[in-house]
């Protein structure tokens, strides 16, 4: 086990080229413990998605350093960044579950992931997961058939079902009304905690801060750390 | 590893079959591939059916003939314009130990007229001795000897109803009579040959009334003959050996080598075969374009989907395995509609034209591989789509 979970150094990034060239990133420090839920706020446009894009290893990382699950993202080839993202499970504002499959299949498209596993047993995890987010009923039903809540749940269950070590949730309950949002927030960050998954979400909503162990706030780019959040024993020691 | 061990290993390793959901849970997508693909591929069925029925029906009678050897004139091209000999050579290939037995045959195209219209039509006719053998079929030589008789010709009861109605009349026992180039025959029975590509019907009869229907033959000049060997003779060293006896007015041609010559011809000499290839690689055309097209757009429609699942960690060559599958599957669901739909209109074909069409091995195989590469390629064009799937601007 890597000592943190996520670990950026000195984290830039610029978009565009040439004159349009703009700076997004401006020497980002941050540093999540395995387990730790850390909650990330800030105005709209100051590159909290970006910041994710980039621990996600779903970007190429211009200047800095990231480590993610003690692997350097910096210079990392193509197929390290693949390799990493089975270790990292994403949750999206929208629920990006695939219209053709049924919330179990969905689910299995992440148990899928995991070597060594016998179709049986990934099929049987991917139930078991979709019972716990309270989806035990709803094993055959298409995507289309479910409520925006339900959705956001069989995405939480696909991305816990490839046993990752850290989850980037970028603003889940966008799309959902204030009780369902904190229900599956909640949910989330139960899952999260027995699974021993460092947490990183991005939110706007005020309602649900208090799930976290630290929040971190961005402005233009930048991180502004201590607010006044309880500290993680993992940091602590 | 044993069989049962690697289907264990076979059903452990097994996936969300998901180029198959894919095409399934959009049945007007799949319906429209698949009436595509299908299309294409009865167009080619029926194009390339034609061509090889065209080719096949060229060589009806040839088929018929009861010859080891046959001898023709240089200057014969095709069935239709075929060019007389002296009789002298084939009396010479007698000379040959392996030769068993000859016949001299007349081989013409000559105006009939429809005893019930009136009209005339070009009709193949042989001629002759009534005593020799012909054709392979033995039914014939009973029949043959009706010949003896001067004016009398065998009539194809397959001949196309253009000729009138002389079987049907025949058989309900009607004296037939008719008009060749103006002079009065009898129809003294009915033969089934079957029509060809250069002759819409055939009738047979003796060499005398041949000669006195076509008074202008030159003495002594027939236009094929057929040669029999002794059993076991080798037809290669004896087409040598004759080769070196006659001169070079005749040309020794083994059965096979008759039937290509007049098949040849109508592959190169006329455009039916580039006709019909174009016909088919029409109809592989069209279907590219719609297997692209619905395959492109069902990429396209799933692009965020391919990109969730790459950032899931899915490598890149396994999404475009799904779209090869996809491929896969359309060309198997596509071909089958397509061959039944073939099985039927060659049957369609052959009842209203007679031509010798119907579905062979070489052909289906044929097809089939054109419809795979057709969706194959499809699917490689479609599959570079894939390429703007952008995992990072999911979130
Ligand atoms: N692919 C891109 N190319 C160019 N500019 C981009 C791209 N993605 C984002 N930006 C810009 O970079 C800045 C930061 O974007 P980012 O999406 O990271 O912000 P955010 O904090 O997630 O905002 P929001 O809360 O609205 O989601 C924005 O000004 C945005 O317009
Ligand atoms: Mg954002």
């Amino acid at each position: 086990m890597p000592l943190r979970a996520i670990d950026l150094e000195g984290l830039s990034h610029w978009y565009g080229a040439g004159g349009t060239r703009r700076q997004v990133l401006q020497g980002v420090h941050l540093q999540v413990a395995p387990g730790e839920v850390v909650l990330l706020t800030g105005p709209s446009g100051c590159g909290k998605t970006t910041l994710l894009t980039l621990v996600g290893a779903l970007r190429q990382v211009q200047l800095g350093s990231v480590a993610v699950l003690g692997e350097q993202l910096n210079g990392a080839t193509r197929g390290t960044r693949q390799r990493l993202r089975r270790s990292i499970g994403m949750i999206f504002q929208g629920h990006n579950l695939l219209r053709c499959l049924t919330a179990e299949q969905n689910v299995q498209m992440g148990s899928d992931l995991l070597p060594g596993l016998g179709y049986r047993a990934r099929r049987d995890q991917a139930r078991e997961w979709l019972r716990a987010v309270g989806l035990g009923d709803e094993l055959n039903k298409l995507p289309h058939d479910l409520s925006g809540g339900q959705k956001q749940r069989v995405a939480i269950a696909r991305a816990l079902a490839a046993h990752p070590r850290l989850l980037l949730a970028d603003e889940p309950t966008a799309a959902l009304d204030s009780r369902t949002g904190r229900e599956v927030v909640e949910l989330l960050q139960r899952l999260a905690r027995e699974q021993g998954c460092a947490v990183l979400m991005v939110t706007h909503d005020p309602r649900i801060l208090d799930i976290a162990d630290r929040l971190v706030r961005m402005e233009d780019g930048r991180l502004l750390e201590g607010e006044p959040a309880p500290m993680h024993p993992a940091i602590i020691q | 590893m044993t069989p049962w061990r690697w289907l264990q290993t076979l059903w452990q390793g097994r996936r969300i079959p998901l180029a198959w959901l894919l095409l399934t849970r959009q049945p007007v997508r799949l319906a429209v591939a698949l009436a595509g693909i299908s299309f294409a591929g009865i167009l080619m069925f029926m194009q390339l059916g034609f061509r090889d029925g065209l080719f096949d029906a060229s060589v009806t009678i040839h088929r018929l003939f009861d010859a080891d050897l046959v001898l023709i004139s240089p200057r014969s091209t095709s069935s239709v314009s075929m060019a007389g000999f002296p009789r002298r050579r084939l009396v010479q290939a007698m000379a040959d130990p392996a030769v068993e037995g000859i016949t001299p045959v007349h081989w013409n195209l000559l105006l009939w007229r429809n005893p019930q219209t009136r009209g005339t039509r070009s009709i193949l006719a042989l001629g002759f001795e009534p005593g020799d053998p012909l054709f392979t079929d033995p039914a014939l030589a009973p029949k043959a000897r009706l010949l003896t008789q001067k004016g009398r010709v065998l009539f194809d009861e397959q001949s196309r109803p253009e000729f009138g109605p002389v079987a049907k009349w025949f058989k309900s026992g009607r004296t037939v009579e008719s008009e060749i180039a103006g002079k009065r025959v009898r129809v003294a029975g009915l033969v089934g040959l079957g029509t060809s590509f250069g002759a819409d019907g055939n009738l047979l009869t003796s060499s005398e009334t041949f000669l006195e229907l076509l008074p202008n033959t030159p003495p002594g000049s027939i236009e094929v003959g057929l040669i029999r060997l002794q059993p076991g003779a080798d037809p290669a060293a004896a087409i040598e050996r004759l080769k070196r006896l006659l001169p070079d007015d005749v040309t020794v041609l083994t059965k096979q080598g008759f039937i290509n010559f007049e098949q040849d011809y109508w592959r190169t000499s006329t455009s039916i075969g580039f006709i019909f290839s174009l016909g088919a690689a029409m109809g592989f055309v069209v279907g590219c374009v719609i297997v692209y097209q619905v395959l492109y757009s069902d990429v396209s429609d799933h692009l965020p989907e391919y990109a969730t699942l790459m950032a899931m960690g899915y490598k890149l060559p396994s999404l475009l395995g799904v779209v090869a599958r996809e491929g896969l599957l359309l060309a198997a669901f596509g071909y089958l509609p397509a061959y039944a739909a073939g099985q039927g209109l060659y049957a369609l074909v052959r009842g209203a034209t007679q031509l010798p069409v119907a579905m062979d091995t070489t052909r289906a195989v044929t097809v089939f591989t054109m419809i795979l590469v057709m969706c194959m390629a499809s699917a490689a064009l479609a599959m570079r789509r894939l390429a703007d799937a952008d995992p990072a601007e999911i979130f």
